[in-house]
């Protein structure tokens, strides 16, 4: 029984890797919508002044937990006269597009060599031709699960925050095809691989690392990105559609427990795809900001995890409950151990350098996400749609005009 | 069975039950489900023929967009189930046989001229896209430049024709 | 390799089907529907022969005929909202009269 499981294993390798892939990543995304939850709790509070989750669990750590046990047990009724067809198929089409543009986006440049494979960090293989293409494609089916939502529900403020949200998705849909479009004209290509790969050369001034990123020459792009990506997810400020004083609570008003549940998790990880896309594109991706001649940087990510991991073992002594006493300074042990890991072997640091980069600038991309929801006021429904129109999507033509412009000029003036 | 062979059969059963799905089910909005189903396994379709670009641009405009103009439209003018006015049951069975009969010449005539057809082995690694953009730029361009001037056309029309009488 | 007959007979297949949902559906907007299926049907006849020759004219041809049918779709819609206000109907039987 094992020997025919390991031949079929080595027979359909690259099957098994995917599988094992596609389970690891399910597993590492939806934990981490839950802590993104606790982390948009807290920060919001802070941000506040006041404490946010602290009582289930040290820091309210536990708090995701506690609201994935409420959302399974609480009682999970449908409307009168709703399509339950459709009605059932919102929320899962909603989670299926918002988890299967994760798997398109690469995580790091170098494979891992296992068992005589070679395993890319990302489950799409590393050289789609047309990655950025294929997310778009995903994006622009994500309108279904809000209208169609919308509409199941039977019910007069589901279908109008439906028809609104998914009309604010379409419309920025444009804009966010259109601000990338100069990006795509210095890197030629669709290829996510190729757009970082194109951010490594000499940039502002003739310097490597942080000044060839693509954020200085397409300023304007990114800022239509961003915008645009943000009204795309339905954020704040352009959370209309679901805010609770507004619409009762938009499309997903009849949505209770788990269904409501995979909404909430759809948005979320549409958030980090956006962050993934946002740093990927215009940041470098996983680049570092120090020209590669600065090879003290590479300790940079042992130099932040030890010290982390010390104080969370520290911090989880003080508290007396099992959470606190144990599992935090286990945690805070294996943060540490990572850390000196990666100062012992050193091409287990070379490895590591391009996936901690990224993961560094999703996280300040998922910190300004919050930031937004705690700091600013929502727009008015047609005061979005004209900023949408009128002023966005023009920005993002001329924002491809120029570049057309400058890239045209260079090749006929500049050097050869 | 090799590989490319499944997977043609497993999206074209599911572009045949789409479209059997769509004259099947009762209510629009199913039935532009449905449709949808057909527009993906399609898109699924042109990936295995190597066209990448296009079902991209399948599954952006088609199901992203057209579509969710159908679906707009249904919830819009709440179109509900269809009624059931009695439809002759004599002309509904010929109809039937003649469709098939129609669908089934056609079939057997390609499936009989199997040799006409040589299949050119690809010897460039020139990408879709790129080959694509070359071909639209140059001998295509005023099809191109065209289409742009019909498109805006239509945005004008259907503006026109959505706005409320002035009474 | 697919042969490029099965994405022909494929294409016959969903061109007859089309056809089919064209004549004996009552909604209008279902009939709509039927007209995006043909052209569909004849996207994948395109896109077959185009690999089949080794050229990408079919790709383009392709990238047209969507944008084609982009258009229609939006004018068409238009149109049948006008009927469905001004008729109160979206069953095709009952809009056969040029009187209201």
């Amino acid at each position: 029984m094992i020997s025919s499981l390991s031949t079929f294993v080595a027979a359909n390798a690259e099957i098994v890797i995917t599988v094992v892939k596609i389970i690891l990543l399910l597993f590492i995304v939806l934990t981490v919508n839950a802590y993104l939850t606790w982390f948009e709790r807290k920060v919001v509070a802070h941000m506040q002044s006041r404490w946010g989750p602290h009582r289930v669990g040290p820091h309210g750590l536990l708090q995701p937990l506690a609201d994935g046990v409420k959302f399974l047990f609480k009682e999970d009724p449908t409307p009168a006269g709703a399509d339950k067809f459709v009605y059932y198929l919102a929320p899962l089409l909603a989670l299926a597009l918002a988890l299967t543009s994760i798997a398109l986006i690469p995580f790091g440049p170098d494979p891992i060599r296992l068992f005589g494979h070679d395993i890319y960090l990302g489950i799409a293989p590393p050289d789609i031709n047309i990655g950025i293409l294929a997310l778009f494609a995903i994006t622009a089916m994500g309108v279904y699960g809000v209208a169609l939502a919308g509409w199941s529900s039977n019910s007069k403020y589901p279908l109008l925050g439906g028809l609104r949200s998914s009309a604010q998705m379409i419309s920025y849909e444009l804009a966010l095809t259109m601000s990338v479009v100069g990006v795509l004209l210095m890197a030629g290509s669709f290829n996510l691989k190729r757009i970082i790969e194109a951010q490594a050369g000499p940039g502002l001034f003739g310097w490597h690392g942080i000044f060839g990123w693509n954020i200085w020459p397409q300023l304007l792009g990114f800022f239509c990105f961003f915008v645009a990506a943000v009204a795309e997810t339905n954020r704040v400020p352009f959370d209309l559609p679901e805010a609770e004083s507004e619409l009762v609570a938009g499309f997903h008003t009849e949505y209770a427990s788990f269904k409501f549940a995979m909404f909430f998790i759809a948005e979320y990880t549409s958030m980090i795809t956006v962050s993934c896309l946002c740093s990927i594109m215009f940041f470098g991706g996983w680049l570092s900001p120090f020209p590669a001649s600065w090879t003290l940087t590479h300790y940079l990510p042992s130099a932040i995890l030890i010290p982390f991991g010390v104080w969370v073992i520290f911090d989880g002594m003080r508290y007396e409950t099992v959470f606190g006493r144990i599992i935090l300074p286990g945690v805070g042990t294996a943060i540490a151990g990572l850390g000196t890991i990666f100062v012992l072997l050193p091409n287990v640091n070379q490895f590591i350098q391009g996936p901690f980069w990224l993961l560094s600038k999703i996280l300040v991309f998922l910190f300004v996400y919050v930031w937004m929801r705690g700091t600013l006021p929502r727009f008015r429904y047609d005061q979005l749609m004209a900023f949408g129109w009128k002023l966005l999507l023009p920005l993002s033509i001329v924002n491809v005009i120029a570049t057309s412009f400058v890239i045209l000029a260079r090749m006929t003036w500049g050097p050869k | 069975m090799t590989a490319p062979i499944v997977v043609f059969f497993v999206l074209a059963a599911l572009a045949v039950i789409g479209a059997v799905s769509l004259i099947l089910q009762k209510h629009p909005i199913h039935s532009a489900l449905s449709l949808i189903v057909v527009m993906v396994a399609l898109a699924g379709l042109y990936l295995l023929l190597g066209a990448e670009f296009v079902a991209a641009v399948q599954i952006i405009v088609y199901g992203g967009a057209i579509m969710v103009l159908f679906v707009f439209v249904i919830m819009l003018l709440n179109a509900g189930v269809e009624e059931h006015i009695s439809v002759s049951k004599m002309a509904g069975a010929p109809g039937l046989l003649l469709v098939v009969a129609l669908a089934g010449v056609v079939a057997a005539t390609i499936a009989q001229s199997s040799e006409s057809v040589q299949i050119v082995p690809q010897t460039g690694e020139i990408s879709s896209t790129l080959g694509i953009s070359n071909m639209i730029f140059r001998e295509f361009v005023y099809p191109f430049e065209l289409t742009s001037f019909l498109i805006l056309v239509a945005v004008l029309g259907a503006t026109v024709l959505a706005q409320r009488e002035k009474s | 390799m697919v042969p490029t007959n099965y994405y022909v007979i494929l294409s016959a297949i969903l061109f007859g089907l089309g056809v089919f949902a064209f004549i004996f559906k009552r909604n209008i907007i279902t009939i709509f529907m039927s007209i995006e299926l043909m052209l569909n049907a004849v996207n994948l006849a395109f896109v077959a022969f185009s690999q089949a020759l080794g050229k990408l004219d079919g790709q383009v041809f392709v990238l047209f005929v969507i944008v084609v049918a982009a258009a229609e779709a939006a004018v068409g819609l238009g149109i049948i909202i006008l009927i469905a206000r001004n008729r109160q109907t979206l069953n095709v039987e009952r809009v056969d009269l040029l009187k209201l």
